[in-house]
């Protein structure tokens, strides 16, 4: 097991440095840059290089490259050209709104998902299996800020019953610990502050579940099927152990294989996605900060964002081989 | 009285199903078609035929095994007094694994691969004789050694991909004798293993079924594993036992125009060099139902009209005992020239 997550960490490196140098290369090849973002479309040429000069631009590009992998090892991102902060402190301000409705999201998708998913091939043909077939088809299809903005408008604006923006409620006073509102909370004591946040959470989480909820649904449903029709099940059956045994021991631990694997995917690409339900929504999380970020051509901040999401993928992606090897022996490295 | 008598049993999917084994879509097919046969305590009894002849079909429906939707299974199968096929989901639960036992063809995929072997013996012994913890253990160990598997207390913590194919036969087999069942269906036990591995196997459940005394139904397509383990032989075709016999009686003087083809089609090895094969010509698909007269009919070298007048009546038109379904049977008077005589 050990030597599995070593393994995993040494890889890690080449992949996080090859893309280093082709996010590099690509932003450097880009037209306008930070100078005119800046400036704007009138500066003159000599500003324009004042500026170059003073972010370090105007230098070769493999000296701008050798300089920012030196800074990544400092765990130096550099200073975001539109606030003048480093990359650094603006990514701990905003990432933890971000990471807490990611993982509320996920945590739905894989709450309701599985069980669904589950029973829906059970009871395959069913109501209940048509409805979380086709319910899964139209999750997929609904874009992500359309929902959003549904949500937003049916529970929020028309019924009252969730916030319609922000992380907390104006006026309720929390001590900031983790960045994390929920824990924060929980943390100091301060229970109605969690509650708060949690139903803030509630509508941008349920928008940013609907594509994973609608993958995991499917998965786990094709993924029951196929191992409801295995030997093992037989066998299983045959030995007239209780139906809860079959389906726990034989029937759900080899469906959920695939599952895990797609949630690890799933988890990645939702720290992403998240850009749009935080619009919506006012989130104030790293997603807004990127597409601001997008327009003023602030590639520190860029570069680091996508080394971050890059960095988490593969770190998730070892969370899945773990918990992979934990279930499924045959995997396992001798 | 034995102790489980099949009478008429039948398994028809439904045609529009899109399930395993629901077979063409649009068309019903019986897979069964009124098997009857009998197995008495300590006796072995032997289900033969070709693929698709329905004798696996039969094992699982006497095990309760088969999907509820979209088959339905007709006739009676009375174990110890109780009809299996019609008694309910939770009497035949009680029943499976304790009393009635079944070993299945392909070890690999009958075991869970992510379950250490211990477990999948345990929990059959938690099941039923309400063993647990280390109790449970010991007897588990002690199983595995029974059926000739060494070191059982490091192969329990193992898994399936790291035992070898006979290995995990034994495993299965540990499995099915957990709790000394008085009914053992082993549907071709041997078909997955090499020949010296099939030998130990057979060996091994010879000696399993002697010791405790338990009746033993052996479905295979093997004639070989028929000659070396069953006292009494049933061969099936197209879903309906073509002919009863004693294991000496049948290969002595197979009798209907099937089992007939299926000894003579096995090669010899005291034959004259470059002596061809005598395979049993078309497949099982070329059959008629039997209501319209004999399935084999389209096969049988044999044949004349008077096949295609009804389903034909067992008789036994060569010794006691031995049930023939065959209106034109191989007997030494007329076609004894080309009677391939195999003794066992």
């Amino acid at each position: 097991m050990l030597r599995l997550v070593a393994r995993r960490l040494l890889q890690l490196i080449p992949t996080l440095l090859g893309l280093s140098v082709l996010l590099f290369l690509w932003l450097n090849r880009l037209p306008g840059g930070p100078a005119s973002a800046i400036l704007g479309e009138r500066a003159t040429e000599a500003e324009v290089a004042r500026i170059n000069r003073a972010l370090g631009l105007d230098e070769p590009v493999w000296v701008q490259y050798g300089r920012f992998i030196k800074r990544i090892f400092q765990l130096d991102l550099g200073t975001s050209t539109q606030t003048g902060q480093p990359v650094w402190e603006e990514f701990t301000l905003r990432f933890p709104a971000t990471v807490e409705l990611s993982v509320a999201a996920i945590a739905i998708a894989i709450v309701v998902g599985v069980p669904l998913g589950y029973f829906a091939a059970r009871r395959r043909g069913s109501w209940l299996d048509v409805t979380a077939v086709s319910g899964s088809l139209l999750g997929i299809c609904i874009p992500v800020f359309f929902l959003a903005l549904l949500l937003k408008g049916l529970f929020a604006v028309n019924l009252g019953i969730f916030p319609s923006f922000g992380r907390l409620s104006t006026g309720i006073d929390a001590t900031k610990v983790t960045g994390f509102a929920v824990l924060d909370g929980l943390l100091t004591g301060e229970f109605d502050a969690s509650w708060d946040a949690v139903m803030h959470l509630v509508l941008p989480a349920v928008a940013l579940a609907s594509i994973p909820l609608a993958v995991i649904v499917r998965m786990t449903r094709a993924s029951v099927l196929e191992v409801l029709g295995e030997d093992y099940v037989r066998t299983a059956e045959s030995k007239g152990l209780d139906k809860r045994v079959v389906r726990a021991r034989h029937v759900l631990r080899n469906a959920l294989l695939p599952v895990i694997t797609a949630v690890g995917l799933l988890t990645g690409s939702l720290l992403s996605g998240a850009v749009l339900t935080e619009s919506v929504f006012s989130f104030g999380g790293i997603g807004q900060f990127i597409r601001t970020s997008i327009d003023a051509r602030d590639y520190p901040v860029l570069v680091g964002f996508i080394l971050f999401i890059a960095l988490v993928y593969v770190l998730i992606n070892l969370l899945v081989d773990v918990a992979y090897s934990l279930i499924d022996p045959r995997v396992r490295v001798h | 009285m034995s102790l489980l008598s099949v009478d008429a049993l039948s398994v028809t999917f439904a045609g529009h199903g899109t399930g395993r084994g629901a077979g063409r879509a649009g068309r019903a097919t019986k897979a069964v078609d009124g098997v009857s046969f009998d197995v008495a305590e300590g006796q072995v009894v032997g289900l033969v035929g070709e693929s698709g002849c329905g004798k696996s079909v039969t094992a699982l429906a006497l095990m309760g095994l088969l999907p509820r939707k979209g088959v339905s299974v007709g006739g009676r199968a009375e174990f110890d007094g109780a009809d299996l096929l019609s008694m309910g989901e939770k009497k035949i639960r009680d029943l499976r694994g304790s009393q009635l036992a079944m070993i299945f063809q392909d070890p690999l995929s009958s075991l869970n691969p992510v379950v250490p072997i211990g477990v999948q013996v345990t929990e059959i012994l938690t099941r039923h004789r309400g063993l647990k913890g280390e109790a449970a253990r010991k007897e588990a160990a002690s199983l595995l050694d029974r059926v000739g598997i060494p070191d059982p207390d490091r192969r329990l913590k193992e898994y399936p991909h790291q035992l070898s194919g006979g290995m995990r036969q034994r495993a299965l087999i540990a499995m099915a004798v957990a709790c000394a069942p008085r009914l053992l269906i082993a549907d071709e036990p041997t078909t997955a293993l090499d020949v010296t591995i099939q030998a130990q196997i057979l060996e091994l459940l010879k000696e399993l079924v002697d010791q405790e005394g338990t009746a033993l139904l052996m479905i295979t397509h093997d004639l070989g594993v028929v000659a070396g383990l069953c006292d009494q032989v049933n061969v099936l075709y197209a879903g309906r036992a073509v002919e009863t016999a004693g294991r000496r009686e049948l290969f002595a003087h197979p009798t209907h125009p099937y089992a007939h083809g299926l000894l003579g089609s096995i090669p010899r090895l005291d034959a004259p060099r470059g002596e061809p094969l005598r395979p049993i010509r078309g497949s099982i698909n070329d059959k008629i139902a039997w209501a319209d007269g004999c399935a084999f009919a389209p096969r049988c070298d044999f044949y004349t009209l008077q096949c295609l007048t009804g389903t034909p009546e067992l008789t036994e038109p060569r010794a006691p005992g031995h049930q023939v379904r065959c209106v034109n049977p191989v007997l030494p008077a007329d076609r004894s020239a080309d009677a391939a005589e195999v003794s066992s």
